[in-house]
């Protein structure tokens, strides 16, 4: 025990370094979050529709207006530019992950920002 | 009434949350990384946390009364983590990139040394159970004190700061066996139980 004892702590703190993003995430996601900011809400109902409109996007769509949000719909043509043939699995894990975590979403804030 | 006076103009709005974005990014995808163990995945789980977060934005603003919100952004990581992952393996699926860990020169000794200790707290992290691991992430990995990290993972002050004691003398002990070991098997001998 006496081995690890006296600074475990610091490495610990040296193991699990704060890990820098790629630079090609920021822009990637930069990008896609600013454009959401600048447009309204029925800016955005035409571009999900507009988008809709290529085949190549209809995979990852359908599961964002499964999820139900324009951000989860940023999200998923922001990937279906990014990849292409994803699998099945991969369309129901991130479409049940985006369901839960809108169901939990509105009760964690709620919960974390609403006592002190 | 009230909700109409707490309304910011949009525009403010979404400049607080770029100012949001830019300041946690790092913390996000830190913790997105060491939650599950490769940078493609954690790369989606960013994304995905930050798409979420701004969904939820006007509502988190209004409600912190002015709290940090990295703890509200981290929880969506981790529910969005645990959603995505429920169905696989509850650990990462691959061993955290080693390149990583150590970011500092070093001797070649050092290194050797360095980077075998590392790897054996490293492999240790991704033993513990799931809250222990997180609990250690917040802390470590992003700096978070005690109450961030309890609001974070929905925990009283007192049992975070408990789990976190916890946590990191289990992971003393598995660094210390597991360095046992493997020293052991290097002289073939089977390790002591």
């Amino acid at each position: 025990m006496s081995e690890a004892a006296p600074n475990f702590e610091g490495l610990l703190r040296e193991a699990l370094a704060p890990v820098e993003p790629p630079a090609d995430l920021v822009k990637r996601l930069e990008g896609p979050l600013m454009s959401i900011t600048e447009m309204a809400a029925d800016e955005l109902e035409a571009w999900e529709l507009s988008a809709m409109r290529d085949p190549r996007n209809w995979a990852r769509p359908a599961v964002a207006l499964v999820a139900g949000g324009v951000a989860g719909a940023a999200l998923v043509l922001l990937r279906a530019r990014r990849r292409t043939g994803p699998t099945q699995t991969g369309l129901g894990e991130l479409r049940d992950a985006a369901e839960q975590t809108i169901r939990d979403l509105g009760r964690d804030t709620r919960r974390l920002l609403g006592d002190r | 009434m009230a909700e109409q006076l707490s309304q910011k103009p949009k525009a403010q709005l979404d400049a607080e949350f770029s100012d949001l974005y830019r300041a946690h990014l790092r913390d996000v995808y830190s913790y997105a990384y060491y939650r599950v163990g490769d940078h493609h995945d954690a790369e989606d789980l960013t994304e995905q946390t930050f798409l979420q977060a701004y969904r939820h934005f006007e509502r988190a603003q209004r409600e912190s009364n002015g709290r940090p919100l990295r703890p509200w952004l981290i929880r969506i990581a981790h529910n969005l983590a645990a959603n995505l992952y429920r169905d696989r393996a509850r650990k990462p699926a691959s061993p955290i990139d080693e390149t990583t860990v150590l970011a500092s020169p070093h001797t070649t000794e050092q290194l050797v040394e360095g980077r075998d200790e590392l790897s054996r707290v490293l492999d240790g992290v991704r033993l513990l159970p799931d809250d222990r691991r997180e609990a250690l992430i917040m802390r470590f990995a992003l700096g978070m004190d005690n109450r961030e990290i309890a609001r974070a993972l929905g925990r009283s002050d007192g049992a975070t700061k408990v789990l976190i004691h916890r946590a990191i003398k289990q992971l003393e002990e598995l660094v210390v066996e597991h360095g046992g070991s493997e020293r052991s098997s290097r002289n073939g001998r089977s390790p002591a139980v």
